[in-house]
């Protein structure tokens, strides 16, 4: 589904990932685990398409497209969504009616139906259950007054509306209490099939309690230093991530 | 006096001893301004003695005055004595067809969705056969006309009601004011006339007649508006498809009167053309608004959405008179390339028990500069008055301009106002947002400034409010990425 080639990336000037070399397969779940600063959501920002990284060298295919040339609506449109580490607030504008416009506009892309606002409401609600929310936050401005933790499970919630096939999931569980954690994952659980991919951006291993992945990489300094199972998220919960940092640097 | 006005006196006697003689067969006045071209324009209009001295008066007055230049914003310097005061509208001039119009022109009116009929009204196709709007306006008229509400056009109300308009012309804006509604009150060309009598309440709103009615109404119109005791109506003025003029210059002046238990809602789209890309061209819109709220518990409420013209000096404002009298001012500017707006409101708190609200939401883009300036003065025995203010500005890119001027005076201790304002930019963050859910820049643009404006919005007609959210689209179009 999405093949990332030695993807180069800097903003600013300054080179923030240097060669990702990453593969993902429909019905997988890949986690990136790194400390902070390595990089983690810069890849998710350019896999997103933000105009402000800039793109040096390497290729990202996906789903036999150049993801690069896309916009990053028409990327939204093929089916890429990023739950946002930081949800932008929209004042004025009710969840209901942007998440209306987007997925609106999505199926206007590939040519489906537009959804009429009795569909769309019933589409919703559905939605609402998967990540027990009240239905009140329909009628609420676009982020606006959420709790951190409301924010997080509103990406969720728009997320399984939009039914992406590769969804990015950027430091969702950061902000999150416990119980809002075992939510937030049991909503992305319901939501995997065979035919999605989902690459979960963190630095805890908690997460991953909960959300398993099939695939865990080691993000460090803007490369992938190492790759491995599940249960590479449990040696970097006991030893850290400097041991990696020092093994990259033997090997550079 | 000063030197300039003056000078525009010299002028206008010069002219006069040069023999300049008044062609009443004539269609048009000849250039410049004086006694004469007042006298041409009430005889054109068979008006009454009394307002031809009325105008005469104004127009002495407006001698004395001087343009005022304490708005934040920048023109060339107008000359009063290079332009034409009164015109009809000439049939040979017009396109014959929605062929010849400017194709750039068309392509706005259909993204706004605007029918071919109001196509050709607005751009003043000539059409021979009177199109069925006409007769709608006629049956609206003949069933206002069973409940007693008068609206007419200006000269037929000089005509038919005498009585009502001498009562209450300039009795909230006199004709000394301020140099625009002097120069108003001295040319104005033709208008609107609304009377609601005694506990009625007007049953629909005065839209869709008023849009017929305001064609060919020239750059000096003028309104007046009066609910008695108890009456009720709402008003909508202007149109959301872009009005072009070849006057520049236009100076309105409307009046609002509610007496006792009266209400009255005026609410405004104007999108007079606002120049090209560098900003040449567009309309120059000095407009003098004033509301009295004379009776008790009497209400006006203003709600303006301004997209158009390159300069727009407008305060729309209340005279809360009346004790408990409520006056209301919700309002959008738009600038946008060079557009320049200084526009706000005046709440002028006399009676007891007195509320105002505010709500402006300016909107720069481009090259534009928006300024909000408004004044809250609470009188002496204004006990209890209160005010709510909240001014915010949205930038779209960064060579544009927010201002905000707000005046308070408070002279009575019992008042209570509160000012909120602020400034915000649309973010890179915010459009990104929405683009990585699917929308295009434009939509995200629009679904952001829509938001920004909603509770202005939701203060206008149904009709109007959908109407003004496409138009502010079609505004901005461009105006990001």
């Amino acid at each position: 589904m999405l093949e990332v080639k030695n993807l180069h990336a800097s903003v600013k000037g300054n080179e923030i990932l240097r060669g990702i070399d990453l593969k993902v397969k429909a019905g997988e779940v890949h986690a990136i685990m790194g400390p902070n600063g390595s990089g983690k959501s810069t890849l998710a920002q350019v896999l997103a398409g933000r105009e402000a990284y800039e793109v040096t060298d390497g290729e990202v295919h996906y789903e036999g497209k150049n993801l690069l040339d896309l916009a990053p609506e028409e990327r939204a449109c093929e089916g890429v969504f990023l739950a946002f580490q930081y949800p932008v607030e929209i004042p004025g504008v009710t969840n209901n009616y942007f998440l209306k416009a987007a997925l609106n506009s999505i199926r206007k892309y590939r040519g489906q139906e537009q959804l009429d606002a009795m569909e769309f409401l019933k589409l919703v609600k559905e939605k609402l259950n998967v990540i027990e929310l009240d239905q009140s936050l329909l009628n609420r401005p676009v982020n606006e007054g959420f709790s951190g933790g409301e924010k997080k499970r509103n990406e969720i919630f728009q997320m399984a509306v939009i039914e992406p096939k590769l969804a990015i999931l950027d430091e969702t569980d950061s902000g999150l209490d416990i119980d809002a954690l075992r939510i937030v994952a049991d909503g992305v659980n319901k939501l995997r099939s065979k035919d999605n991919a989902t690459i979960v951006v963190t630095h805890y291993q908690r997460l991953l309690n909960y959300i398993v992945p099939d695939f865990v990489h080691v993000l460090v300094d803007g490369r992938i230093v190492k790759s491995g199972g599940k249960e590479l998220a449990l040696v970097l919960e006991e030893k850290g991530y400097d041991w990696l940092r020092e093994e990259a640097e033997v090997n550079a | 006096m000063s030197t300039d006005s003056n000078t525009i006196e010299e002028l206008a006697n010069r002219e006069y001893k040069y023999g300049f003689v008044t062609d009443i067969e004539s269609d048009t006045a000849p250039r410049g301004l004086n006694e004469d071209t007042v006298r041409f324009i009430a005889a054109k209009k068979n008006e009454p003695e009394w307002l031809i001295e009325w105008r005469l008066k104004a127009y002495r007055h407006w001698l004395t005055m001087e343009e005022p230049t304490w708005p934040n914003v920048h023109y060339p310097k107008i000359d009063y004595q290079d332009m034409i005061y009164f015109s009809a509208p000439k049939q040979k001039d017009r396109p014959k067809s929605l062929n010849e119009v400017d194709p750039e022109l068309r392509k706005t009116y259909e993204k706004l969705g605007i029918s071919l009929a109001e196509q050709e009204r607005l751009t003043g196709v000539a059409v021979d056969a009177v199109f069925d709007s006409v007769s709608v306006a006629t049956t609206f008229k003949e069933k206002l006309g069973e409940l007693g509400i008068i609206f007419c056009s200006f000269s037929e109300a000089v005509r038919e009601h005498p009585e009502l308009v001498k009562k209450y012309l300039g009795s909230v804006v006199p004709s000394s004011d301020n140099f625009f509604a002097a120069l108003n009150s001295a040319v104005f060309s033709d208008g609107s006339f609304c009377f609601i009598p005694k506990c009625v309440r007007c049953p629909m709103e005065l839209s869709t007649y008023f849009r017929i009615n305001a064609a060919e109404t020239g750059q000096f119109e003028r309104t007046l508006i009066v609910a008695e005791e108890g009456a009720y109506v709402s008003y909508l003025e202007g149109c959301t498809a872009p009005m072009r003029d070849t006057n520049q210059l236009h100076a309105a002046v409307v009046e609002l009167v509610a007496l006792d238990n009266a209400q009255i809602k005026y609410s405004t789209v104007q999108n007079w053309y606002p120049g090209d890309k560098e900003g040449k061209g567009g309309i120059f819109n000095f407009v003098t608004k004033r509301g009295k709220c004379a009776g008790v518990n009497s209400k006006i409420s203003w709600t303006q959405v301004e997209t158009g013209s390159s300069i727009t000096w407008k305060y729309p404002g209340c005279i809360l008179l009346g004790d408990n009298s409520i006056g209301e001012f919700y309002s959008v500017a738009v600038a946008n390339n060079y557009q320049q707006a200084d526009t706000g409101t005046k709440m002028i708190h006399i009676g007891r028990n007195t509320r105002s609200t505010i709500v402006s939401k300016g909107i720069s883009a481009g090259h534009g500069n928006n300024s909000y300036r408004g004044l809250v003065e609470i009188k002496k025995n204004a006990a209890n008055a209160r005010n709510f203010s909240q001014c915010d500005s949205l930038l779209l890119g960064d060579k544009c301009g927010a201002h905000t001027f707000p005046y308070i005076e408070v002279k009575n201790s019992t008042a209570k106002v509160e000012h909120e304002a602020s400034t915000s930019k649309i973010g890179e963050d915010q459009i990104f947002y929405c683009k990585q859910r699917g929308l295009s820049t434009e939509d995200a643009v629009n679904m952001i400034v829509n938001g920004f404006c909603k509770e202005v919005f939701r203060e206008l007609p149904m009709e109007f409010a959908v109407e003004a959210q496409k138009l502010l689209g079609v505004s901005l179009e461009g105006s990001v990425g």
